[in-house]
């Protein structure tokens, strides 16, 4: 097995950056993405989208430009379409490209895999016709493709908004908006108003993008208390509340794209087994973290969104304090140089950050949107509904790895990645105990589909 | 479902095809599998094997494993995460359970 120095598991701008700032360091990384282009999420496509109107996906997409320049540097090993299905203690990395698996070995790893979006799951949800929408923004950025018919938008975040805004310089036709932020989060996220001023700028894009579609005449419905997707075998309808009104109100739409916010995926944090701790501002799971952004495991690191949701800017200032730990850790840079080089990215990324805690509380999904009811699924893959998991409870279950041995919740393809956070909550709900005593479901390998065959050649050429 | 901003066949550009269970797909290289079927009116990519009910994409960016489908023989590919080739072979895929196959 062929040991690297470096390698670097994704190239969102956190880990695009680590690379770069590795490679000033005289290490040359092995840059490994399972998507077939450089960009991670929010510069996904950059290099190859159909989308030539600069203006649609907006100058913070295009200045991913030159994270990516920076990445094509002939000496990084950058290795698209690759994906990882497991990674050990020991720092094994287990590749697939191509229909080949191989593993290989590094004495420094450093986690960009990103966020997901947080499930939201609504009666309906499982019905073909309702995505999520990173979605809807994945298919514009990368195949130029949107909905066809009037599509309706629905829960809250920045980025249901920044779809909607490039939905509408795209032309789309945008049937409504379907916003699920309580009243109340409006006046408590006032006093942290001062702090989130010390990153003015985004804070004013924010407010920029509610301009755009008030003046666009978009139907932008506040206050929805409860909503549902209906059809037969397809989506046909939205019906929606709005709090203080009992009345069912309803719009017909083939698609529906929901959103509520992201959260860090640890699938493979997880799957390696690092301490998580649950982050009750950000209602997520992260791996723990010390000031090099380096796990409890020694040489594996997490930069960017996979870390806790800082947003693309902080991922990659975290990108280039992982890519300076880095350095230090395989003996390139002292403790003494390091730590001087970091002190500027540091200061810059308490700035950036400074609006987190405005928009956590300002977004922060009620109970209601977060935890299914009796008859909707909370397990999409084996089918398991909210009535199931609190049933398990009442019989005594304390945490979900019990749940999953009674009703194969979460043993589905998907691993829990759909259902993890939510059977948590849903659980620690029930048993009326902590989500941190709740806990998660332990992962088994391969976390990525691989065949027998495939395996069978990598240990063969092991 | 959806529709391309400027279609491939409009800007003749190079144009994949490829089949999907019965039907000829046509697409643009680049595009994921999933991509493909949503742009030409495929809305439904397998069952599940619980139930029985259809499933489509979901996340197109490799965490649902709604998408899972049978590419050339081989099954539980995600069609969001993988790209079109000319003349591949996919198929519905009736329930998958295991991630080892
Ligand atoms: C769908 C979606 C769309 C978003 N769009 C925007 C946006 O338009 N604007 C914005 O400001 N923020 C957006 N975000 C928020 C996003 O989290 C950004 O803050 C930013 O992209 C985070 O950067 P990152 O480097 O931490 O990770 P990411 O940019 O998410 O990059 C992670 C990379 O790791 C790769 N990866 C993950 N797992 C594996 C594996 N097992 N094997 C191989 N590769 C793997 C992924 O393919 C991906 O390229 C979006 C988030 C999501 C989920
Ligand atoms: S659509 Fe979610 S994994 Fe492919």
């Amino acid at each position: 097995m062929i040991t690297h120095d470096l390698v670097i598991l994704g190239t969102g701008p956190a880990g695009m950056a680590a690379a770069t700032m590795a490679l000033e360091h005289g290490i040359t990384p092995v840059v490994i993405d399972e998507q077939p282009a450089a960009g991670g999420q929010i510069y996904r496509a950059l290099e190859r989208t159909p989308v030539r109107d600069r203006q649609i996906l907006g100058e913070d997409y295009w200045s991913g430009e030159s994270l990516i320049k920076g990445l094509k540097d002939p000496q990084i090993d950058y290795r698209p379409a690759t994906t990882v299905w497991q990674l050990t203690r020991q720092r094994e990395i287990g590749l697939l490209h191509d229909d080949k698996a191989e593993m290989i070995c590094a004495r420094h790893i450093i986690l960009a895999t990103g966020a997901m979006e947080r499930p939201m799951p609504i009666p309906g949800w499982t019905l073909p016709g309702v995505m999520t929408a990173g979605s809807g923004q994945i298919l514009l950025k990368s195949a130029g493709a949107v909905p066809q018919a009037p599509v309706v938008l629905a829960g809250c975040g920045p980025l249901l908004l920044l779809l909607a805004t490039q939905y509408l310089r795209a032309g789309v036709e945008i049937a409504a908006i379907l916003d699920t932020t309580p009243r109340d989060r409006y006046r408590a996220a006032l006093k942290h108003v001062p702090g989130a001023l010390r990153n003015a700028s985004t804070l004013l894009k924010g407010v920029g993008l509610l301009r755009e579609l008030r003046r666009a005449g978009v139907r932008h419905i506040k206050g929805v208390s409860a909503l549902r997707a209906e059809g037969s075998g397809q989506l046909e309808r939205v019906l929606w509340k709005q709090q203080g009104d009992d009345n069912w109100q309803t719009l017909e739409t083939p698609t529906l794209l929901l959103h509520q916010g992201v959260i860090p995926n640890t699938q493979i944090t997880r799957a390696v087994d690092c301490h998580h701790e649950w982050d009750e501002q950000q209602l997520a799971w992260k791996p723990r973290l010390d000031e090099w952004l380096g796990t409890d495991i020694p040489g594996i690191a997490v930069a960017g969104d996979g870390g806790g949701i800082v947003g693309a800017k902080a991922a990659g200032m975290q990108g280039q304090l992982a890519g300076l730990g880095a350095a230090l850790a395989l003996g390139k840079l002292t403790l003494e140089n390091s730590t001087q080089r970091a002190q500027p990215i540091r200061k810059a990324l308490a700035r950036d950050t400074a609006i987190r805690p405005f928009l956590d509380v300002l977004y922060r999904p009620a109970k209601q949107w977060r935890l299914p009811d009796d008859d909707t699924l909370a397990c999409r893959c084996e089918e398991v509904t909210g009535g199931e998991v609190r049933r398990m409870a009442e019989m005594g279950c304390r945490g979900p790895n019990q749940t999953k041995s009674f009703t194969r919740c979460g043993m589905g393809p998907c691993q829990g990645r759909m259902c993890g956070i939510t059977v948590s909550e849903l659980l620690a709900d029930a048993n009326q105990q902590s989500v941190e005593e709740t806990g998660y479901y332990r992962l088994r390998p391969p976390f990525k589909p691989i065949t027998l065959g495939q395996l069978a050649k990598a240990a063969e050429e092991g | 479902m959806f529709k391309r901003l400027s279609p491939p066949e409009a800007t003749n550009e190079a144009v994949v095809t490829f089949r999907f269970d019965e039907q000829t797909v046509t697409a643009r290289p680049g595009d994921t599998v999933a991509a493909a079927l949503l742009t030409s009116g495929i809305s439904i990519c397998r069952s599940t094997p619980v139930s029985n009910a259809p499933r489509a994409p979901y996340c197109m960016m490799g965490v649902c494993f709604e998408c899972l489908v049978e590419v050339d023989g081989n099954p539980n590919v995600q069609a969001c995460q993988v790209e079109v080739r000319d003349g591949m072979h996919v198929h519905t895929q009736q329930g998958a359970r295991r991630l080892i196959s």
